[in-house]
């Protein structure tokens, strides 16, 4: 089994839902907190998952773009073999890459080896953190079904997010990146990513150029 | 293992998971923005845990956004006020020296104030209120009190959509309507970039994306929804009108439109008389019961409810001497000239995109109907077998609203929804309950001096739809509202005009208040415009020494920019700490298949020193006696929630605040006894109600005979009446005759009112260039400044909060590379930017994503140093802009007197319109900068760390 996220960015508005209700879950989750330094001055947080604004083309033919990124939970996770003591793990049973806060020692190699980006340093516990799928939810019990997903899944405003296992062929992620061209980030670096997006769609109107010239002729 | 997203279906039934001991779940409706989502807070040992969506909600559906989660850090902000407080004695208004007073002294001072005024002249008492979603409440105080100035912000936000969208089909956007992306396969977003609203405009693109629907955005700036679009149109802001005009012309030309349409469900085959001059010039001849004529197949005159959608839309004719034309041959004569070529050369969008997009949704909406195979009856007693749509669909909001051509812009865009046919069908644009209503919906507000009397309530509910002249609260050409609302200058000011407050009460025009109160309203900052001289105006003093606005009384639960200028504040509890009720005699949350309705309730407890405005008012209402609040001196209500159960529109009419659970019993809907315990059982129930109209009742509402008489069953509605959509606007002709001096009732006197009325209130839309553009300075400042609300800090009463503040902390100016090589200027580079109102500092950033006539930044990220709880270092007082600064708040006048820069119909702020110049700055800061002051919480502003959890032994 490999979890992923999957991100239709043919839906994602932008609004950064994702990236607050990984924030409030996580902060008073298993792995938490997620801390901000200077919270009402100079604010600098933590955050396991940043929504990114992208601009490409130029005017008017411009497109705008945004990408939810946090751990992309790679089959081949650079983060993990790196790591001095054995913190920085793949679970074998869901392929969810985790850190052990118990034996992490901050050496913070993991962050270099991370091609994504995506990990963030706990100067205070002195600990490596980071998405943890929320596997805090998505284990827990004691919550109704609906909610054993993570946050970000849950929340997002345009359902842009889908849970589930890249590892079984039948399961709707593995239909949506087959059907829809699913790609990973950096796929050249070779930590072959679980976590995919959709590509952008563009439904094009009905009229034919003709149609518009004769209405132009017609009426100049 | 969860590995679906499918919500489970509602809790019953379903074993509930056990929680830890110490959590609890909490229903509740959000106040991060104006959306009312429903969210389920989990609370840990008295702390919030996680705040989610309620899956059941009809608003949300189950999902949140930023600003819904990060209310745990509204909850924990560090500008919480927790105790009232008063200027200290001898200090100046706006330095924010404030000092906590015990409640009996704040209470009493204020009552004290505000006895003297309703002994006297309740109008002195100007109270005005910004986002808050109590305004059935706040109206009905005011009421009470007995003074004529009260409105919420709508003057400085959307009144243009509201009221364009009453007047022609009775019902607007967002919580009046809605684009149907359920079944549309077209849809067109003009002037939306980011907000208005959250999380239900997300859920229907997202439908419509599933769909695979075509989307289009009109917009000078391509983002957050923008960025979504299948196709992005630029467009020189404050054109629409144009674009809209020129998209009905190729419809027009084409036969790309639904005359049947037309000609049964609006006025468009109404026979207009054509008699310049005269005062029945513009009228519709009128039956003896009233009814609009039409002239039918065979050129006979019969009303319209005979002719049965049998009236001719073009032609002239003679009766008795009279000439008549219909309607729509007059709005057909105008579109003749308002050619794809005319429009290109005001829109800056190509000839050749115009009449694409035109063809594109005639085309979808003539020859591609969605047929859905429910039966319906309309009010002529037709049964239709199945109900057709027009499956075209279209959502605005204030980037047509915000310019002094918007109440025309918006009329436009209602008209060409009526050629498509695609009000109120599937696929189109659809009501919400209680809407639709008449158009305007019948209400007028008080409009005789005697209306407004020391120690009596006024005679009706303070704002409505003025039908004619007669309706205007003027006294010769004085307005009798401090906002000059209903006035000859903003005639159909629905939503009042805050915007206009500061400068007339401190002008003392049309006379001197004693006491403003404000409530969630950041008048003194981003809620304001020229915004520096406002800030003085509040702070003036007369030739004596005294302010020449007296009092002032804010009430809220954050410090913000306008707290340092408040002589007592009354700190407000946070959303999640009050009763609290979204009405439908408010700005409703109902979907467009059924009426809904939701309440807040306590989840944590308040602060002690703190309690909720509603019932600072209501206890304020107590200690005046106003009548309404008080039975033979006794209280009717103690708290808020004691009036959210209690209350009715009048004694007996089983019509309240809240629609589910009335009765006695608890078990009835919409019209009941007032139940007691109605609370809880929103309680019990997830916090909301919703209910479902029957499939036959669902479309064409305004048409539908038994939809129509199901909702005057249940109160929605007056009559039972057919509502007819006005695709002529009778009332505006009624002001332009006025203009013209031929109305028979009130009209102005002064040559520059009756010009204004002739010129605006013309009864057909049409385009006009903004007023700014007639300023004589306007040629020299060629670029428009817009702002927009990013998603994250939409409406957020609490942008500073510390997670929402960390995803957007500056604000660049964005400019088109190009338009920025034109002037020589460079990217990052510091400028100033000028208006004729002032300048300021910015710093560019180029984007191709903006039309090149435009600048732009983020609304609502500046803050004053200090306010907000802030460090007076943090970034949004050192590196953020204002650009309410150079706003102008007025316009070079034509007459002796000031004239707001306003729509000239409705009075809606034009701050979409502003004109400004760009050049490089010497000075690479931000300027202007106002006084800083003492965060209120000066050892959090410092805190070096924050490590928010719910865990025991977590840091703060």
């Amino acid at each position: 089994m490999q979890l992923t996220i999957i991100t239709d960015l043919n839906k994602c508005v932008g609004c950064k839902s994702c990236q607050v209700s990984c924030k409030e879950h996580n902060t008073s989750g298993d792995f938490g907190p997620v801390p901000d330094h200077h919270p009402y001055r100079e604010v600098d947080g933590m955050w396991w998952n940043r929504v990114i604004s992208m601009e490409a083309g130029e005017y008017p033919n411009v497109g705008v773009m945004y990408l939810p990124k946090a751990c992309m939970h790679c089959y081949d996770a650079p983060c993990v073999p790196v790591c001095p003591t054995g913190a920085s793990y793949k679970r074998e049973d869901n392929g969810v890459v985790l850190v052990d806060y118990d034996t992490c020692i901050g050496c913070q190699l993991c962050m270099w080896a991370c091609p994504y980006g995506v990990r963030e340093f706990d100067e205070e516990q002195g600990v490596v953190k980071k998405c943890t799928m929320c596997i805090d939810r998505i284990e827990d019990e004691t919550l109704p079904a609906s909610d054993r997903q993570p946050a970000c899944v849950q929340s997002c405003p345009t359902h842009a997010r889908t849970f589930g296992d890249l590892d079984d062929p039948d399961s709707v992620v593995s239909h949506l990146v087959a059907e829809r061209q699913g790609f990973t980030l950096l796929p050249e670096l070779g930590a072959r990513p679980a976590v995919h997006y959709l590509p952008r769609r563009q439904v094009t109107g009905l009229v034919g150029e003709d149609e518009i010239t004769r209405v132009l002729e017609e009426d100049c | 293992m969860a590995l679906t997203k499918d919500a489970e279906p509602n809790g019953q039934g379903r074993q509930a998971p056990k929680l830890a001991e110490g959590t609890r779940k909490v229903h509740t409706t959000c106040y991060m923005c104006a959306c009312r989502c429903g969210i389920e807070v989990t609370v840990e040992d008295e702390k919030i845990r996680f705040i989610s969506g309620i899956a059941e909600s009809p608003v949300n559906k189950g999902v949140w956004c930023a600003k819904g989660g990060a209310g745990i850090m509204t909850q924990y902000s560090p500008a919480r006020l927790t105790t009232p407080l008063m200027r200290v004695p001898g200090s100046e208004r706006g330095q924010g020296a404030l000092v906590p007073v015990d409640w009996e002294t704040a209470l009493n001072t204020v009552a004290g104030w505000l006895q003297d005024i309703r002994q006297s002249d309740p109008a002195k008492l100007a109270y005005f209120t910004g986002r808050d979603q109590m305004q059935a409440f706040n109206g009905y105080w005011a009421r009470q009190f007995g003074t004529p100035n009260w409105a919420a912000h709508g003057g400085f936000c959307s009144v243009n959509m509201a009221a364009a969208g009453m007047y022609s089909v009775g019902g607007s956007f967002w919580e009046f309507g809605w684009p149907d992306l359920e079944e549309a396969r077209w849809f067109m977003m003009l002037g939306v970039a980011e907000d208005h609203p959250s999380n239900p405009l997300k859920l229907a693109i997202s439908r419509l994306k599933d769909r695979g629907g075509r989307f289009v955005v009109v917009n000078p700036v391509r983002s957050g929804y923008g960025a979504l679009a299948d196709e992005w149109v630029p467009i020189h802001p404050g054109t629409d009108g144009a674009l809209l005009m020129a998209m009905m012309h190729v419809l027009h030309q084409e036969g790309l439109y639904d005359r049947e349409f037309l000609s049964r469900y609006t006025n468009a085959a109404g026979l207009v008389e054509v008699a310049p001059g005269q005062p029945s010039d513009g009228l519709f001849w009128r039956s003896s019961g009233q009814d609009v004529m039409v002239a039918d197949e065979r050129g006979d005159f019969v009303p319209m409810m005979e002719a049965s959608g049998r009236g001719r839309l073009e032609g002239d004719y003679r009766h008795e001497g009279r000439a008549y034309r219909p309607a729509f041959q007059l709005l057909s004569d105008r579109l003749a000239a308002c050619t794809p070529a005319w429009a290109e050369g005001i829109t800056h969008v190509p000839r050749r995109t115009i009449v694409r997009l035109a063809l594109e949704m005639g085309t979808t909406a003539m020859k591609h109907p969605v047929v859905l195979p429910t039966p319906w009856t309309d009010f002529y007693g037709q049964e239709h077998a199945q109900t057709v749509g027009r499956p075209v669909a279209f959502h605005a909001m204030r980037g047509l609203a915000a310019h002094t051509n918007g109440f025309q812009t918006i009329r436009a865009l209602f008209d060409l929804m009526m050629m498509l046919g695609t009000i109120d069908g599937p696929g189109g644009f659809r009501y919400k309950s209680p809407y639709p209503k008449e158009a305007p919906p019948p209400v007028t507000p008080p409009s005789r001096p005697e209306d407004y009397q020391p120690m009596q309530a006024a005679a009706k509910p303070l704002l409505g739809y003025p039908r004619s002249p007669d309706d205007l609260l003027v006294q010769g050409d004085e307005p009798m509202r401090i906002d000059e609302a209903y006035s000859w200058k903003y005639p159909l000011a629905a939503h009042g005009l805050i915007q206009n407050v500061v400068r007339n009460a401190f002008d003392k025009r049309p006379y001197g208040i004693d006491t403003l109160m404000v409530y969630m309203s950041n008048i003194a900052w981003n809620s304001s415009w020229n915004t520096l001289q406002t800030r003085d105006m509040l702070r003036a003093k007369d030739d004596q020494g005294e302010y020449r606005i007296p009092h002032v009384v804010v009430l809220d639960a954050f410090d913000s920019e306008t707290v340092a200028f408040a002589d007592i504040v009354f700190p407000d509890t946070t959303y999640l700490e009050r009763w609290d009720a979204a009405s439908l005699q408010d700005r409703p949350i109902s979907e467009p298949d059924g009426p809904a309705d939701s309440i807040r309730q306590p989840v944590v407890a308040p602060p002690s020193g703190v309690r909720p405005a509603a019932d600072t008012l209501i206890e304020l209402a107590n200690r005046l006696r106003l009548p309404g609040f008080v039975d033979q001196d006794r209280p009717r209500y103690r708290t808020y929630a004691d009036f959210i159960q209690l209350w009715e529109t009048s004694p007996g009419s089983g019509v309240g605040l809240l629609a589910g659970y009335r009765g006695s019993q608890g078990t009835d809907t919409l019209v009941g006894a007032p139940n007691p315990r109605q609370l809880e059982a929103y309680a019990r129930h997830k916090a909301f109600w919703f209910e479902e109209i029957a499939p036959e009742r669902k479309y064409y509402r305004m048409a539908n005979r038994q939809y129509l008489d199901w909702a005057h069953g249940v109160k929605f509605i007056p009559t039972a009446d057919p509502i007819i959509l006005q695709f002529y606007s009778e009332p505006l002709q009624t002001f332009r005759l006025a203009g013209q001096g031929l109305w028979p009732g009130k009209k102005p006197r002064h040559p520059a009112l009756r010009q204004r009325l002739a010129t605006y209130f013309d009864p057909l839309p049409f385009w006009h260039p903004s007023l700014e553009e007639k300023e004589e300075t306007a040629g020299s400042y060629p670029l428009i400044l817009l702002t927009q609300r990013p998603m994250t800090h939409y409406h957020s009463w609490g942008s500073h909060n510390a997670w929402l503040r960390q995803l957007l902390l500056e604000n660049p100016l964005f400019i088109n590379p190009q338009a920025a090589q034109a002037l020589d200027l460079c990217d990052g580079q510091w400028v100033w930017m000028e208006s004729r109102q002032g300048r300021m500092t910015a710093t560019l950033r180029f984007s191709d994503a903006v039309e090149p006539g435009t600048v732009w930044t983020w609304n609502a990220i500046a803050k004053a140093p200090g306010a907000w709880g802030l460090h007076p270092d943090a970034p949004e007082s050192q590196n953020a802009i204002l650009v309410n600064h150079i706003v102008p708040d007025t316009l070079t006048s034509d007459d002796d007197t000031v004239t707001f820069n306003n729509d000239p119909v409705t009075g809606q702020a034009g701050w979409y319109d502003t004109k400004v110049r760009l050049y490089p700055s010497e000075l690479h800061e931000v300027w202007p900068k106002v006084e800083a002051r003492t965060p209120v919480r000066a050892d959090m502003a410092e805190w070096k760390s924050l490590r928010y959890s719910t865990r025991k032994g977590a840091g703060h």
